[in-house]
């Protein structure tokens, strides 16, 4: 049994041309592990979504992708506002984000959900105000 | 086909290799190294995309292709221009001064791959109407990027369109051609012949991938025969009418040619290397609109953009807008019952193989250990990627380092 590896990706909140490309780089990272190609689009949708939100919604945070011989976990903390209704923000289509992002074609209102559906785990801690930890697992 | 065994149509010239790092850093699938004074092509990781031959200033990169002298063993030679070919020549008004030139160079017959393209053209709107196909169908009419999906991107494998590319359709169809007419020749004594604009369409040929054999028997760089043509061929007075393509045929010479001829305004339409790898990346992360088709050309601007092309790629399209212009859209000539189905000659069955070009090991276990030594390494690096120690990259040196291929001390930073 091996240690877990550990990839720690600062997203930073004050460039948005930037957003995605840590998730890009825990693609080519999982490649070189030999994933499947299935569970590597799987973690990269999911890490990617996650991005984007705590770039449009929380001014960046940090990216934490630990990888075992069991399961890959994405663990996304943000110190932005918090989701006041997780039932509400988990709906397809939902979304609070500006019309100036809507305009890049982000603020679809599918984030979480896509985030819930190519996961096999998702855990939502958020408090208004403090921020927001998702930690998602897709299991090997 | 293990791509070990895959043969490459770019190939080095080690005695003018300066082992300068030009083509280190701009190979796109990071497959050179610069190792005892010279570059090194890692064969299981090019796509003979051509951006090395593109970059060398020591002509030290070359593409590996057919010669015309190699279709003198044909009895009856047909050859099969590319549409990019029509965009070299200046002063042009008429595609028919280009294949009558191609006759007096010696050839016997002459079959537009801008014909077969319209063939391609029709089929694949029908194609795109078919129940459970994937979306959004990539084109597989560029052979760089069906390799690259196959070694990088196996999750769009089943987006890949299963219709041959024009140049093989071409090639087929103009065999027919030559059977009906000389019913004397024996298969053997019929040559094919693509003029190309790049090297990575001549190691289709010789590869062809998965089962499929290419119908192509010798591939030569549009160069060589630019050079054979300009001597030998008018721009005025009288030639026999030989051409059967129209604008849409022509244009898939260019970027975008391909997917406007769908008629359709739901696609994406991207070229040059770094602008494909990119938007198959997008694909991958859902993060496109929802188009149908999507054509990715390796080369900028579209085939006018190979490596064995002669003129400016935006030169070519221009000079190609002004020969399309006043040409029927389509001289396919289907009736509407023969495009409802699509016959077999045009499909084929089976994609490359997924052969992952980037990993460590195939024990999990061990790839997870390489990995962390390679995330320790790249700390102690410098991390300026200067490319002195042969690397692309200092992370690209890490991982040489893991899997025993370079030592710490190749860095040329830290060593000082």
């Amino acid at each position: 049994m091996s240690d877990p590896l550990v990839f720690h990706f600062d997203v930073d909140g004050e460039n948005f041309t930037s957003a995605g490309q840590a998730s890009t780089q825990v693609k080519k990272n999982l490649r070189q592990l030999g994933l499947s190609p299935d569970i590597i689009r799987r973690v990269s949708i999911a890490m990617y979504e996650g991005e984007i939100n705590m770039v449009i919604h929380a001014d960046g945070g940090t990216a934490d992708v630990m990888v075992t011989e069991e399961y890959v976990e994405i663990v996304l903390k943000d110190h932005g506002p918090g989701i006041p209704n997780v039932e509400q923000a988990m709906q397809e289509g939902f979304s609070t984000a500006t019309d100036s992002i809507r305009s890049l074609g982000f603020g679809a209102g599918m984030g979480l959900p896509n985030m819930k559906r190519y996961t096999d785990s998702m855990k939502i801690d958020t408090v208004v105000g403090v921020g927001t930890t998702i930690t998602m697992r897709v299991n090997l | 086909m293990a791509s070990n065994t895959y043969e490459h149509s770019v190939q080095l010239d080690t005695s003018k290799c300066t082992g300068c790092t030009t083509c280190l850093r701009r190979c796109p699938t990071e497959a050179i190294r610069i190792w005892d004074g010279h570059a090194h092509i890692n064969e299981a990781r090019c796509i003979d995309c051509g951006e090395c031959i593109r970059t060398c200033s020591n002509n030290a990169k070359k593409a590996v292709v057919g010669k015309l002298d190699d279709m003198e063993r044909f009895r009856y030679k047909i050859a099969l221009p590319a549409p990019s070919l029509y965009g070299q020549f200046d002063n042009l008004d008429d595609v028919d001064y280009v294949l009558d030139g191609l006759l007096k160079i010696g050839f016997d017959d002459v079959f537009e791959v801008s014909k077969a393209a319209e063939l391609v053209s029709a089929y694949t709107r029908q194609y795109l109407k078919t129940e459970g196909i994937k979306l959004p169908v990539i084109s597989s009419a560029c052979p760089v990027v069906v390799r690259l999906i196959a070694l990088r991107f196996p999750s769009l494998n089943d987006n890949v369109m299963h219709m041959l590319p024009p140049m093989e359709v071409a090639a087929k169809l103009a065999r027919q051609k030559a059977k009906e007419q000389h019913p004397e020749l024996a298969d053997d004594e019929i040559g094919v012949c693509f003029i190309s604009p790049c090297p990575a369409k001549s190691s289709y040929v010789k590869n062809g991938f998965a089962d499929y054999v290419s119908g192509v028997d010798v591939v030569i760089s549009m160069s060589d025969v630019y050079f054979a043509l300009i001597s030998k061929m008018s721009r005025d007075g009288e030639v026999v009418s030989m051409t059967e393509s129209g604008m849409v045929g022509i244009g898939w010479a260019t970027s975008g040619g391909e997917a406007t001829a769908l008629f359709n305004d739901e696609y994406l339409a991207a070229d040059g290397i770094e602008n494909v790898i990119n938007v198959l990346e997008q694909i991958e992360n859902g993060n496109i609109p929802p188009v149908k088709f999507i054509e990715l050309d390796a080369c900028t601007a579209g085939c006018v953009g190979g490596v064995l092309t002669v003129q400016n790629p935006y030169i070519a399209k221009t000079r190609l807008q002004s020969l399309r212009r006043y040409l029927p859209v389509s001289k396919n000539f289907l009736a509407p019952d023969e495009q409802q189905y699509i016959p077999e000659l045009y499909l084929f069955n089976d994609l490359p193989e997924y052969e992952p070009m980037t990993v460590l090991s195939h024990n999990m276990a061990e790839s997870m250990r390489m990995m962390a030594d390679i995330q320790r390494m790249r700390n102690d690096l410098p991390g300026i990627d200067c490319g002195a120690c042969g690397a692309p990259s200092c992370r690209a040196l890490a991982e040489d380092i893991v899997k025993g291929k370079a030592r710490i001390t190749d860095c040329k930073i830290l060593e000082k």
